[in-house]
């Protein structure tokens, strides 16, 4: 690949070790800008491991993670949202009492610079900032179709429209890297047609780059410019979505091996 | 979402909690100034109001944060008596005016209780469920002791402060010994009033609410809701819980003023683990985030015991026993759902999902 081109995400044999045991090992992968990136792998492969590896819920035994070019190393979760990464969940984890506009207001918080002391006294930047995230949020939410359920609560939402607002909130950060964990996860094969020209609409109207793990091969395929294949904490293969269909690597990671004769 | 017709659940929540405040306020001052209420309850109107304030208080930490402190008496007691030296020194002084000197020391009091909210809360945050429970509660143990082991002077050459004895004071005779030791702070001019009760409870609910709808109130509900998740979009958990508790203990600060300025004798066992418990009961009953539920919980658990005292030596069993009655009729859902479709009878046919937020 072209050395100049500038990457959001690049990581150097990133890995950690639980105890004697490689959850991830020798991870590499470079994500360029408005790329879609897919990580697939059987379950267990330690896919979720490098999202809180890239997250800093864990801190990685080796290697190192740069997002735009600049070191992570130090950073903690927090600070991370502010350097541009943002998340969802493989298990939804959305904040259940809040409302659904109030959901996505949390995650502008730190874009928000009133204090405590205007907030008790309401002091005009206050209602200033606070109308200007609603607006914020609602037009987040109309990505989904979902500026109508805005003072709804979260918990009350279905399913598929759960897993549509964790991607607004996340959204709402102003990434430049949106990690999506199995966000097709129990939707039906409408709504995962739908949730993918919505991943790519995301892309070309926030202009980020997206890496995305998925068992829906349909989704990965369909939608990603390059993909990491993982096994047992390890890189088995990378590539386009044609390399990495007709791989035997591949393939025999999902399917196991043929017999010889 | 321009029209004002559809106001948000908290904002209805908040109109109908400063409603009924203001209501009962109303109700309780003509019958008390009309001289139709007894001694007996005269007596409790304050407070009635400084335990709804620790209510409330209380309730910023275990239903808006989502952390059990069993440690609030220990706030209360730091306020109590910071506040009270600020007015006991002011009258030494010559301060005359009983309200000036009250206002004073409710804003010392909550000032001491924000400092001591701050220094305890910069270890016991950072555990969680009852290991934070369990060290409140030791903390506020050593509040209650340090004090007790207090003694503090005030002459004409300022302050005199001990740890070990009372006799620090060159001039007996014109000096105003404040603390005691374990007696406490004597002969205490009583300048609480229902009025002042009554506003300091509206300004805490106030802040209170006002604390929900902004930023900071949205991220420690979502740490609540959701720790990982909140951090994931870079919420700063310690920060905001600090804050948060910070805030809780400088109205528990607060309301030991308003309450130990109703005495005459102020004494730190007083602010020991039952009054803790008691507040904490107070918001379990009323619901955890409910702050009307935890007002309403608060007076009536206050007036309780003395309706009671009929009974004599039955009387906190029976206590007990109405404690434990309200705790399995409010969580039971048939019961709820027949209260409910009275309350719908009754009152506007309104839709289901109209109820309130709190849930016990």
């Amino acid at each position: 690949m072209d050395d100049n081109k500038k990457y959001v995400l690049e990581c150097e044999n990133l890995g950690i070790v639980f105890g004697g045991l490689a959850a991830v090992n020798d991870f590499n992968v470079k994500i360029g800008e408005k790329q879609v990136y897919g990580l697939i792998g059987p379950n267990g492969a330690g896919k979720t491991t490098v999202f809180n590896l890239l997250t800093k819920v864990y801190e990685p035994t080796s290697g190192s993670i740069k997002l735009n070019g600049v070191d992570t190393k130090g950073q903690t979760t927090v600070s991370l949202s502010k350097m541009g990464i943002a998340r969802t969940f493989q298990n939804i984890r959305l904040f259940s009492n809040l409302t659904v506009a109030e959901n996505v207001m949390v995650a502008m918080n730190q874009n928000m610079k009133y204090s405590l002391f205007e907030s008790t006294f309401r002091l005009p930047r206050y209602w200033k900032e606070e109308k200007a995230a609603r607006a914020k949020a609602l037009e987040l939410l109309s990505i989904f179709d979902m500026q109508d359920f805005a003072d709804v609560k979260a918990s009350s939402l279905p399913y598929g429209a759960q897993r549509r607002l964790e991607i607004t909130r996340a959204l709402a950060t102003n990434p430049s890297l949106l990690l999506l964990d199995e966000p097709a996860a129990g939707m039906n094969p409408a709504e995962t047609a739908e949730l993918m020209h919505n991943i790519g609409k995301i892309r070309d109207e926030f202009g980020i780059s997206i890496l995305l793990i998925e068992h829906d091969m349909s989704l990965v395929m369909g939608i990603c410019d390059e993909i990491t294949v993982l096994n047992f904490g390890m890189v088995i293969a990378q590539g386009t979505p044609a390399e990495i269909q007709s791989n035997p690597v591949v393939i025999e990671a999902y399917l196991g091996k043929q017999k010889e004769d | 979402m321009k029209k004002m017709k559809n106001l948000t659940k908290a904002q209805k929540s908040s109109s109908l909690t400063y409603a009924v405040v203001i209501v009962a306020f109303a109700i309780m001052f003509a019958l008390k100034t009309s001289g139709s209420l007894s001694s007996k309850m005269t007596g409790m109107l304050v407070p009635i109001c400084a335990y709804i304030v620790m209510a409330v208080s209380l309730n910023l930490v275990v239903g808006i944060m989502g952390d059990l402190s069993l440690g609030h008496a220990g706030f209360m007691s730091v306020g109590a008596f910071a506040g009270t030296i600020a007015i006991v020194s002011m009258q030494y002084n010559g301060v005359e005016s009983a309200g000036l000197r009250l206002v004073v020391g409710i804003i010392v009091g909550a000032i001491a209780g924000a400092i001591i909210g701050f220094l305890i809360g910069i270890p016991v945050l950072r555990l969680n469920g009852d290991y934070l429970a369990i060290v409140t509660l030791a903390f506020a143990e050593i509040i209650k002791v340090l004090i007790q082991n207090m003694y503090l002077d005030l002459d004409e050459n300022g302050f005199h402060f001990s740890m070990v004895e009372n006799t620090n004071t060159t001039n007996l005779e014109t000096a105003r010994l404040i603390i005691e030791g374990p007696m406490g702070i004597r002969g205490i001019t009583k300048i609480s009033t229902f009025v002042a009760g009554f506003i300091l409870v509206m300004v805490v609910l106030i802040v209170i609410f006002h604390f929900m709808s902004s930023r900071t109130g949205r991220a420690v509900m979502s740490i609540r809701d959701n720790r990982i998740a909140a951090e994931s979009v870079g919420i700063p958990i310690f920060k905001y819980k600090i804050t948060t508790f910070t805030l809780s203990a400088a109205m528990a600060g607060a309301a030991g003023v308003l309450f130990a300025n109703n005495y005459s004798t102020l004494i730190s066992a007083k602010f020991n683990i039952d009054t803790s418990i008691l507040v904490l009961v107070f918001v379990v009953l009323g619901g955890q985030g409910n702050m009307l539920g935890s007002i309403i919980a608060a007076t009536a658990l206050t007036i309780l015991p003395e309706i009671l005292r009929g009974f004599s030596d039955y009387r906190m069993l029976i206590y007990a026993i109405i404690l434990i009655a309200v705790m399995l009729i409010s969580n039971n859902s048939q019961l709820k759902a027949a209260f409910d479709g009275l309350l719908i009878k009754l009152k506007l046919k309104k839709a289901p999902d109209e109820e309130e937020g709190g849930k016990a």
